[in-house]
């Protein structure tokens, strides 16, 4: 699971109001070289939560220098669209679980995929 | 699927599609023809913007021949499938999307306006299915429909490749997606074929629109200098 995924990814348990951000409880992680696409990052950027993004990121070690807060003008900033590419795209988390925020359920991750099937009380 | 029984009557889909009917997806070349063509004409139908990246939704993934098209394309993908021996097969072909276990019948798990669109090939008839005592195929449909609906961003269109088994099926599920907000219907490839006749369910998220420029702009002037020179000419 990358963590483009973990940002979009909301717990869907019955009853849950704020079930976001997942949290990562992760045991094993990888770094994968993936193509550099600016104009996705950029396009995808305005649709991250990115405090979540960053939490996320410093949660597994691999924050690296990614700011804080959004920068501005971040289309033409390619030192900082590749940051943001190298978190979302390149950092993978291959076994774990994620646990929602407000329930507690945990959902498990195998082999990097989250298995987010609820049992019949949960839907 | 021609003759016989249909396999979303012999079992529910993560038993159905288990290790040996999911390795047929890897190497039956039939299949994954089939599969492939599907899917072309499936992204074929979403009609994305030419030369962008977008980031895509495939419902029914299973070992992502479908994602692997949409890779070649340039898009990236999210697939979620029920059959964890689907998805074990997509994990062997080291598929570059990102792959979900979850049933489509219940609320799919992403923010809203998460995705720029959504194929999915021969995976919503399983549906209209009650597996389970508890099942409702028409309030299942809803859920899914309603969850991808948001999902979505304003504008995308979802593009589902189905087998339907009579008219009523088809109009329960194109019923319960117009419920959900969605507008479109269903196109017919070859309707009159028997081998070649598909269905595909071709669903909008709300219009796209383009952003109108702000008067001062470079296009608005040169709308209006033409505007002025037409009523001049009068």
């Amino acid at each position: 699971m990358k963590l483009l995924t973990h940002n979009m990814l909301t717990s869907h348990v019955k009853g849950v109001i704020k079930g976001y951000p997942l949290l990562i409880k992760a045991t094993e992680v990888k770094v994968n070289e993936v193509e550099f696409k600016p104009e996705f990052v950029s396009r995808m950027i305005p649709k991250l939560e990115w405090k979540a993004l960053v939490q996320a990121a410093e949660g597994l070690g691999q924050l690296n220098d990614l700011p804080n807060e959004l920068v501005p003008d971040y289309e033409k900033n390619e030192e900082f669209l590749r940051k943001v590419h190298h978190v979302l795209m390149e950092v993978e988390v291959l076994e774990g679980c994620l646990q929602c925020p407000e329930s507690g359920r945990e959902f498990p991750i195998s082999r990097g995929v989250p298995n987010m099937l609820l049992n019949e009380d949960e839907s | 699927m021609s003759s016989g029984r249909r396999p979303e009557h012999m079992a529910p889909p993560e038993v159905f599609y288990n290790q040996d009917e999911a390795r047929k997806y890897s190497q039956n070349s039939r299949m994954i023809e089939i599969q492939s063509q599907m899917s072309e004409r499936a992204v074929e139908l979403l009609s994305l913007p030419e030369d962008q990246p977008c980031f895509l939704l495939d419902v029914g993934c299973g070992s992502g021949l479908s994602g692997d098209y949409l890779t070649e394309e340039g898009h990236l993908w999210v697939g979620v499938d029920i059959s964890t021996a689907m998805l074990d097969v997509a994990l062997e072909r080291e598929v570059e999307g990102d792959l979900i276990v979850g049933d489509m019948g219940q609320r799919l798990p992403f923010r809203p306006g998460t995705f720029d669109g959504c194929i999915s090939i021969s995976a919503l008839q399983w549906l209209c299915n009650a597996d389970k005592k508890s099942h409702s195929p028409p309030k299942r449909l809803y859920t899914f429909f309603s969850t991808l609906y948001s999902s979505l961003v304003r504008g995308a269109r979802a593009v589902f490749q189905i087998y339907p088994e009579n008219s009523e099926q088809l109009e329960l599920i194109t019923s319960q997606a117009m419920k959900a907000g969605f507008t479109g219907g269903m196109v017919v490839d070859y309707p009159n074929s028997t081998k070649a006749k598909k269905f595909f369910l071709c669903l909008f998220a709300g219009v796209s629109g383009v952003l109108p420029k702000g008067l001062g702009s470079e296009t608005v002037d040169r709308g209006v200098a033409n505007q002025v020179q037409f009523t001049g000419q009068r």
